[in-house]
């Protein structure tokens, strides 16, 4: 597989080395000089220098061929969106993956339709909600394209869910219960299930509420 | 009719004096508090400190009523992403967006955005300065 990396910081530098190891044919656009030399010394002819948002630069890289697989990984989440508009639109590539470094920006990719993005700083918040029990609401699978995503709800004694029928919790809009896990069993959640302490209910969301969901089943965080 | 201007520097802050002038209601979005200066003691326009890529600054410098936005900060990709979100999250009518770049100005104005180029007009003004000089040159 051929793969153009963009930006050769700690990501793209150890992507790149890991794509080498198995064998992948890599081409890794780096701009700052310092760096770039401390990346010849260890990829040489992998390693072109210049700024991944210039066309020239790009196609220099082979962005032409076109690679089945480019990765914008810079420390600008600017540079990484129209890296990835000018992959995708000018030369095909298929598949570009960008880095988002501010998950404020996320809604930019999400608007502009780079769908495949990673952003470092959600993903460790994810893992922060599953460590931490008592924030009640772990995200199980993010649906990046839909905007939605798949979350665990946990009630609790003093939760204003506990003891109402699904049917008469005001949800917010677009989300749904889909299944209630107690006593080693899973069952749907119809409208007339009530909810009971100790449930694991599984819920889907609109990402941008799903913290109002939690509010909802759980009230608000302690 | 309201204008928003993102971007201070020589260039954002003349056409927002400019449109000011021209009786439009200017709103100024620049991340340097100090960029205000640039529009002058008289300025009685708006003025938003912060980046452009963060929405609630968007939304403080109310783009969502804007008629019209110049997206002129140092940055060309920036600009081009600023651009793009007022296009299409804020629908704003009229978007010019400077890019410095020649490649990247003819890729996303080919994709129907309205782009303002500096150094393409510089190349061409001085192309068709000394093409006017040298005709001889030329025709040899």
């Amino acid at each position: 597989m051929y793969v153009i990396v963009a930006g050769g910081g700690k990501v793209g530098s150890n992507v790149t080395r890991t794509l080498l190891d198995l064998g992948h044919e890599v081409t890794l656009v780096e701009q700052r000089a310092d760096r770039f030399a401390r990346l010849e010394e260890e990829f040489g002819p992998a390693v072109i220098r210049g700024d991944a948002t210039e066309i020239a630069v790009l196609e220099r890289a082979g962005i032409a061929r076109p690679p089945e697989l480019l990765l914008a990984v810079t420390g600008d989440d600017e540079d990484n969106l129209v890296i990835s508009q000018i992959a995708k639109e000018a030369y095909g590539v298929r598949t570009a993956i960008a880095r988002v470094n501010d998950p404020r920006n996320q809604q930019h990719f999400d608007l502009l339709g780079i769908t495949q993005t990673i952003c470092a700083t959600t993903s460790i918040l994810g893992l922060v909600e599953h460590e931490v029990p008592e924030h009640g609401l772990v995200r199980l699978l993010e649906l990046q394209k839909e905007g939605l995503v798949v979350v665990e709800v946990q009630v609790e004694g003093g939760s204003p869910a506990a003891g109402k029928k699904a049917g008469g919790i005001a949800l917010p809009s677009g989300s749904r219960l889909i299944s209630v896990f107690r006593q080693g069993r899973t069952e749907l959640v119809e409208p007339a299930t009530v909810l009971r302490p100790g449930d694991q209910v599984l819920a889907v969301v609109p990402t941008p509420a799903a913290l109002d969901l939690r509010r909802a089943l759980l009230g608000a965080p302690k | 009719m309201n204008a928003v201007v993102i971007g201070c520097g020589r260039v954002g802050s003349s056409v927002a004096k400019g449109l000011a002038a021209d009786g439009w209601d200017v709103t100024v979005v620049d991340e340097d508090e100090d960029a205000l200066g640039r529009l002058g003691p008289a300025w009685r326009g708006g003025f938003v400190v912060g980046h452009g890529m963060d929405v609630t600054v968007l939304e403080r410098a109310r783009v969502g009523d804007a008629d019209a936005a110049v997206v002129a900060t140092n940055g060309d990709n920036t600009n081009i992403v600023i651009g793009q979100v007022l296009q299409q999250r804020y629908a704003v009518d009229t978007v010019v967006v400077r890019i410095l770049d020649p490649a990247r100005a003819k890729f996303y104005s080919d994709r129907g955005m309205s782009i303002v180029c500096p150094t393409q007009t510089a190349i061409s003004s001085l192309l068709d300065t000394v093409r006017a000089a040298t005709p001889k040159a030329a025709a040899g």
